[in-house]
């Protein structure tokens, strides 16, 4: 993946903008040693390494404000961080950035329960936003597998999604207000603890933008009430097709799991080789869970085994106690590890229309065979958003490359099929520059100009997103303004 | 001008000389001035997969047209956007786009998101003429900014839209709605909070002043199975019988007019005055209630939306002052939307970055002019 060459011209003012960094922050929270400035050198895409010039870790909005006039006044590029966990290098640094981490910045501002609403440093975890809540029967909905992990932060940049998006909705549905600072240390405040935008939605914008814009120091988040309980029901199909059909009659009948999760063979495999969770052996396996009531449940879950049965299942197994819903998940939850048992994999994100899941999974086989790289497919199933796992050998010379080859035409085919190149993790510098793919030169443009607006000189995670011959007038520019 | 095809629309805008005002159906009676811009002519269904839950049609697609062919397989715009014909008094089809260009969501907007968040595509033509396109037709989507988002809720001023897709959901089996009644605004907004609150899923709250024999009525939705509405509708009674006022669960024809009128300010048609809406924090409804002296008021979204009908010309912000929120004159003369203007001005950081987009999606300020920001100094008049 190719990155911008640092400008020697900002590498030769390092020491300047450490000290004016280190006149506005605590000594501990500016660090430009490269022993120490090396654990900023990636997120969770550890294919793409760079150590920063400087990282600095502020505690207050006023804090990031300062960091950011002097960057800006310095013509400093700088990539906003949350927890690094990224699979789309959205965090990798630039040998000539400054690393902006919000991990000090991990308070509870605010809990409103009448209002529904919690305010809160935008460095704090997803889970610990939950947590903080719990005990008073809410929870924060987005639910991504890196919860215990990733920042509020990286959630709003990457508009991250869970497991039970298809019932709460991802990031940008639950997401009401925020502050954000601005490039050049303006502070603004957009949205709030009401429900609506009342001019442009900018909220909606911001969501997702890949730290592209500003960086968001506070959030307001929607928190919602508990449900009484929640169960799934596993089921096993001899034809991936037949799966695909079961999915879209459940979603046609009415009944709103809060989540729909497939697996296909290679992945049962593995899962079953690794944990032992019980599963059946065949093409495609869904486990359906829904919440409500113990009669709420049993309801829904009748209803949903019914449809299954017209699809004549090989396995039907409906879980009566959390022991046998904990065993159910099992195997699903490892699936990523026992994959990275195997060997080392890359994990795609493509959406594609859910009626398209028989074609794609078919071609993805063939793909499969002609690369000599195996994959398996873990799916959410009721949103379409695909996550293959391409296995390789990071030892073997030139298999990186092959995966990345293989994984982009996975992609490719996503958009082909009517979707999209990323369903939750975002473009960072992996998908970049497959955004040709998706959008027309005039699609791009319009947004590029949301960043001309936001950040006119290019200066906040410039390489990221757009593909680098799109936006490289633009960060001339601001190599230029200098 | 009504254009019959994307291709169509955008070198009539390539080649326009002066605003343009944009119309859907024509049912919000905005008059922006300028060259009528109808979108009539882009219109119809052209993807329907209920499996997937997915539909895409023209901007210029009547909703009732849309609405009869998820109806068909027994699925909804979930969102339930308002009918503005009754209190504009207005005549006209509302169309698609422009239900999406307002972000135009009612009662059921607390529990399954507003408009906003059923949008998963737009393609639009902004203000010099490009064709643009953003998002998919898929549900989940973060591929590169979410102008999708942007164009919901910019009334048009940063581009035309042509096509949108969007994310339906069936019909549930049946709904049942809970009403307390003379309960007094405080004591409504603390109910609904605890409603909201709770895990029976409510999908709309509102409180009405004055509504079925003239007394206050608080009323509580929720929607699914019947087993289990019945079974929410009581857990809901248990909860509330500690408040000792009449409580009842209403017969079926009195809860559909009841959320209909909700959803479209119906209580306000056929009354005189300015029709003003306030987005707020739930808690503090009430405060601004007092605060407002309107003629008349009822609450959605659980306390976190109230329509004010004030005496005409009177200037609603001012006398709420700041708070967390806003208010969007629906209804009005001209010279009080002149004035007060439609929509709340925003703090100079926000209004910046607003003008910024405008500037950039519309260099000659010539979609609905005005309508949503000053008209910036150097655009030809
Ligand atoms: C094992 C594993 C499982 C995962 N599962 C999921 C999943 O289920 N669903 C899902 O959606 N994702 C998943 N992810 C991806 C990742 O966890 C998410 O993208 C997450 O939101 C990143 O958060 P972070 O705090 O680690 O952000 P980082 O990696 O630090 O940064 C991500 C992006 O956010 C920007 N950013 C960070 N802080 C700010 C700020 N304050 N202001 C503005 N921009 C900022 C960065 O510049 C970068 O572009 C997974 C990752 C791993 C490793």
């Amino acid at each position: 993946m190719e990155m911008p060459i640092p400008d020697p011209a900002i590498l030769a003012r390092k020491s300047r903008v450490v000290e004016r960094l280190s006149a506005v922050l605590p000594r501990d929270a500016v660090i430009s040693d490269l022993s120490e400035t090396r654990a900023y050198e990636c997120d969770a895409l550890t294919a793409y390494r760079c150590p920063p010039m400087v990282a600095v870790l502020p505690s207050s909005t006023a804090e990031v404000s300062d960091v950011l006039r002097i960057c800006h006044e310095e013509g400093v590029p700088v990539v906003p961080r949350g927890s690094g966990t990224s699979l789309a290098g959205g965090a990798l640094p630039t040998a000539d950035s400054v690393i902006l981490g919000v991990a000090r910045m991990n308070d509870v501002l605010e809990t409103d329960y009448p209002n529904r609403t919690i305010r809160v440093q935008t460095g704090r975890t997803n889970l610990s936003v939950t947590g903080a809540v719990e005990e008073n029967g809410f929870f924060y909905a987005p639910d991504p597998s890196s919860q215990l992990a990733c920042a509020i932060a990286g959630n709003i940049a990457m508009n991250s999604g869970g497991a039970h998006c298809l019932k709460y909705g991802v990031t940008t549905n639950n997401l009401m207000g925020v502050t954000m600072v601005m490039m050049d240390g303006e502070v603004v405040e957009i949205g709030g603890a009401h429900m609506d935008s009342g001019g442009l939605d900018l909220l909606g914008l911001i969501c997702g933008s890949e730290g592209q814009l500003g960086v968001v120091t506070e959030a307001t988040l929607r928190i919602l009430p508990k449900p009484e309980g929640a169960r799934p029901v596993l089921m096993g199909f001899d034809d991936n097709e037949v799966a695909g059909a079961c999915v879209s009659d459940i979603i046609k009948a009415g009944v709103l799991p809060v989540a729909i999760e497939f697996m296909d063979r290679p992945c049962i495999e593995a899962t079953e080789a690794f944990a032992q969770a019980g599963y059946p052996m065949c093409e495609a396996l869904l486990i359906v869970e829904v919440e409500g009531s113990e009669a709420e449940i049993d309801h829904q879950l009748a209803l949903i085994m019914e449809i299954a049965r017209r699809h004549n299942p090989v396995e039907l197994r409906e879980s009566k106690s959390a022991d046998e819903s904990a065993r159910i998940w099992l195997g699903r939850k490892s699936a990523f590890g026992a994959m990275g048992q195997i060997n080392d994999y890359m994990c795609l994100d493509g959406t594609i229309p859910v009626s398209e899941l028989p074609f794609v999974l078919r071609r993805i086989g063939e793909m499969s065979e002609k690369f000599g790289l195996k994959v398996g497919n873990v799916f959410h199933a009721g949103d379409g958003n695909m996550h293959p796992l391409i296995l390789f050998d990071a030892n073997k010379p030139g298999d990186l490359e092959l995966c990345e080859e293989f994984g982009a035409e996975i992609l490719k085919l996503c958009v082909e099929a009517g979707g999209c190149l990323t369903g939750e993790h975002g473009v960072g510098i992996e998908k970049r520059d497959l955004m040709n793919y998706q959008y027309a030169p005039e699609d791009l443009e319009a947004q590029m100009a949301v960043k001309d607006v936001f950040d006119p000189q290019w200066l906040l995670n410039p390489a990221k997103v757009f593909p680098l011959a799109s936006s490289e007038a633009r960060r001339a520019l601001s190599v230029a303004a200098e | 001008m009504r254009p019959d095809s994307e291709a169509a629309l955008a070198e009539m805008i390539r080649s326009a000389d002066g605003p343009l005002a944009i119309r859907g159906g024509g049912t919000r009676g905005f008059s922006t001035g300028g060259t009528v811009l109808e979108t009539g002519g882009l219109s119809g269904v052209s993807l329907y997969e209920p499996g997937a839950l997915t539909l895409v049609a023209g901007a210029g697609t009547p909703l009732s047209e849309i609405e009869a062919v998820l109806a068909a397989e027994n699925q909804r715009l979930a969102f339930e956007p308002m009918d503005h014909r009754g209190v504009m008094g207005t005549t006209g089809e509302p169309t698609l786009g422009g239900v999406m260009a307002a972000n135009v969501s009612g009662p059921r907007r607390i529990q399954g998101g507003a408009a906003r968040d059923y949008a998963l595509g737009v393609r639009f033509v902004d203000g010099a003429g490009t064709i643009v396109s953003n998002g998919g037709r898929v549900m989940k989507n973060v591929t590169g900014y979410d102008l999708v988002k942007l164009m919901c809720g910019a009334y048009g001023t940063l581009g035309v839209l042509t096509e949108v897709s969007l994310k339906v959901l069936p019909v549930p089996e049946t709904s049942g709605t809970l009403m307390l009644r003379d309960l007094t605004a405080q004591d409504a907004v603390e109910v609904m909070s605890r409603a909201l609150g709770s895990p029976w899923e409510i999908t709309g709250a509102s409180h009405c002043a004055k509504i079925i024999d003239d007394r206050p009525v608080t009323a509580l939705r929720v929607e699914g199975f019947e087993d289990s509405v019945n079974y929410r509708l009581q857990q809901l009674k248990t909860l509330f019988a500690d408040r000792g006022v009449d409580m009842e669960i209403a017969p079926q024809d009195m809860s559909d007019w009841f959320w209909d009128g909700v959803r479209n300010a119906g209580k306000f048609s056929e009354a005189e005055g300015d029709v003003w809406r306030v987005s707020c924090k739930p808690s503090d409804g009430p405060g601004l209630d007092a605060a407002a002296g309107a003629e008349e008021c009822f609450t959605d979204w659980g306390g976190g939306l109230i329509w004010f009908r004030m005496a005409p010309g009177t200037d609603l912000r001012a006398r709420l002052g700041s708070f967390d929120g806003h208010a969007t004159l629906v209804r009005a003369s001209e010279e009080t939307r002149a004035t007060p203007g439609v929509f709340q001005p925003e703090a100079p950081g926000v209004a910046r970055l607003s003008a910024g987009l405008r500037a950039r999606f519309d260099p000659r300020g010539i979609l609905n002019r005005g309508l949503m920001g000053p008209v910036m100094a150097g655009e030809p008049a």
